[in-house]
């Protein structure tokens, strides 16, 4: 089955910036549009709903044509099957929580099975129906802002910084329910954000936005993979995303093992993730050391064998990043400048990594 | 007993005058709150020319635009067998151009404070441009449209300049309340020039008092086009 794409070839100019991007995306899961403040984020989330217009280029999706300047080609923004759903929500005042739901449902084009019910069943927004957008809360018009997106039932979602307006217990309570997204209504999504850390955590691929141009677009855990990226997904926060399988669960040592291929890694209990189950880890690589010999009379449980394939020295602030091959997923470490020296690091060294914690991200939905 | 045809013309008269601006003065006012035209401003300060202006200099232009030697009022009596001038129709149009500017300009201020936020939100749920303004815009803006329609009407009644100029003194056709005000004080009826003169006072004073009451109340903090963030 081919995926769907939406190819993107436009040069937005705007009063103090400029956007320009000759990209195709595919149509399919989560995508995250990464970047920081200004990179133009927004900007292509807007030029692709139809909210600015390029001044050269075109766009289409899944063949539909939306902008094509050399053919004199703008569809309006009510005419794109796109849901947009904005960082600061735009519930209509005049209007409760019910009226701006159905007010979505009575202008979807397609005839589609998607009911107020089920939509108001997955975001849980019975018990807010009757009130009036003024009385919610900051997470609950998110909450109400993607239901009546959805149910617009679009060919493809836009999601613009639907966290960033919220306080950390707020995004804690949204983030489930925007994980549970693709499972629940299969729509293809692009994902605004400036947090790295809500990136690994639910986008499949992403494209890295810096100063108006795309630096990178791919697999979520091959772009985090990247040194030359740190520059724009932010040093501190690297690391890599594998993906494994839930093998057991030891509910007497409170642990949960998860197979990567070959490899096994043991993490704190997650009972949710049941056996079999594919879960997405996250190892960040200033939580990971490595050592030339097997380490003994060590409290670190997750110590991998592998190969050392990469060195990457950064003379100025006295730090190596590395990439170490344990059979099948690759590890990033950060290490001092002196311990590469000591230990006499090399690439194609046999070496075990040892990681001292490790992060459950996603429950497997890919 | 006093001639209360005047009042029910004056009624007739502002009722018909604030249904026509309402059609006319929504889209000037719209486009007005929403271009980046260069033109905005000319067209702006051509609409709030009649605020300034004397009514006897727009009355005089408009009995010269609208009596029956001139292109205008030739052709309306060509195809009506009446003249503007002196006639309810000449009164209308008269009193359409004359308080354009307090359809106009409430309503642009309304438009204005409802940004670009709702409409691209409506935009992206499938709502057609039209759709959009009927179904957000129009319930968002309901105190702009309240206070452009009191004003309106409020504004037409009081009128005097204009309609002298105009519509002269005709009974039954062009003689509005306060015309008939002016007349009863010339011929020294002041009872009936008390009476009809208390009764604009206190209609105008209900009116403006039920309006600014309205605003009052639906003008709470949590009120407005919906943009907070938090």
């Amino acid at each position: 089955m081919s995926v769907d794409v939406l190819d993107l070839n436009a040069r937005v100019r705007l009063s103090d910036f400029e956007l320009v991007i000759d990209e195709s995306l595919e149509l399919s899961g989560v995508t995250a549009v990464f970047g920081p403040s200004g990179s133009g984020k927004s900007t292509l989330l807007r030029t692709i709903a139809g909210f600015e217009q390029p001044q050269t280029g075109s766009i289409s999706c899944a063949g539909e044509v939306w902008f094509d300047s050399a053919g004199g080609i703008n569809v309006p923004p009510h005419r794109r099957s796109v849901g947009y759903m904005f960082q600061d929500a735009r519930l209509f005042s005049h209007l409760d929580v019910d009226g701006n739901l159905k007010f979505a449902q009575k202008r979807r084009g397609s005839i589609d099975n998607l009911t107020v019910e089920h939509v108001v069943d997955v975001l849980d927004l019975g018990a807010l129906l009757e009130r009036s957008v003024d009385a919610l809360s900051g997470g609950e018009r998110q909450r109400v802002a993607l239901g009546r997106t959805l149910l617009t039932v679009p060919r493809l979602l836009l999601l613009d910084e639907p966290l960033s307006a919220l306080d950390q217990a707020r995004k804690e309570d949204i983030l489930p329910y925007l994980e549970n997204l693709p499972r629940e209504f299969n729509i293809p999504t692009l994902y605004v954000s400036h947090d790295i850390d809500e990136v690994a955590h639910l986008a499949d691929r992403m494209v890295v936005l810096a100063n108006g141009s795309v630096k990178a677009q791919g697999q979520t855990a091959a772009i985090l993979e990247r040194f030359d990226l740190e520059p724009y997904t932010g040093r501190f926060e690297a690391g890599v995303l594998v993906e494994g399988e839930v093998t057991s669960h030891d509910d007497r040592l409170h642990l949960t093992r998860v197979d990567l291929h070959g490899a096994t890694l043991t993490i704190p209990m997650a009972a949710d993730a049941p056996v079999g189950e594919r879960v997405r880890l996250r190892i960040r690589a200033r939580d990971v050391a490595i050592a030339t010999r097997p380490p003994q009379g060590l409290s670190i449980r997750n110590v991998l064998p592998g190969t050392l394939l990469k060195i990457v020295i950064e003379p100025e602030n006295g730090t190596a990043q590395t990439i170490i091959d344990v059979g099948g997923p690759r590890i990033r470490a950060r290490l001092t400048l002196a311990a590469v020296e000591d230990l006499n690091l090399r690439e194609g060294l046999p070496v075990y990594a040892l990681i001292k914690s490790i992060s459950l991200d996603s429950l497997g939905n890919s | 007993m006093i001639d209360l045809t005047p009042l029910w013309l004056t009624l007739h008269l502002a009722f018909v005058t604030t249904v026509i601006l309402l059609g006319l003065g929504t889209p000037i006012a719209w486009w007005l709150a929403r271009t980046r035209s260069p033109l905005k401003v000319p067209i702006e300060a051509l609409t709030a020319l009649p605020l300034v202006l004397p009514p006897t200099v727009l009355g005089f232009y408009l009995l010269i635009l609208m009596s029956p030697s001139s292109t205008l009022g030739s052709f309306w009596v060509s195809i009506t067998g009446e003249a503007l001038t002196f006639s309810f129709s000449g009164l209308v149009v008269a009193s359409v151009i004359y308080s354009l500017p307090f359809m106009v300009q409430p309503l642009a201020r309304a438009f204005e404070s409802v940004g670009h936020e709702p409409l691209e939100a409506a935009a992206s749920l499938r709502a057609s441009p039209l759709d959009t303004f009927f179904s957000v815009v129009v319930p968002l803006c309901s105190r702009g449209f309240l206070s452009a329609i009191v004003l309106t009407f409020v504004h037409t009644i009081g009128e005097f300049g204009v309609v002298l100029m105009v519509g002269g003194n005709i009974p039954g056709q062009t003689k509005v309340i306060s015309i008939a005000i002016y007349e009863h004080v010339e011929t020294l009826r002041y009872d009936d020039a008390h009476l009809l003169s208390l009764g604009l006072v206190l209609f105008a004073f209900v009116a403006l008092l039920i309006t600014y009451g309205f605003n009052r109340r639906s003008n709470g903090p949590n009120r407005g086009a919906s943009r907070h963030v938090g």
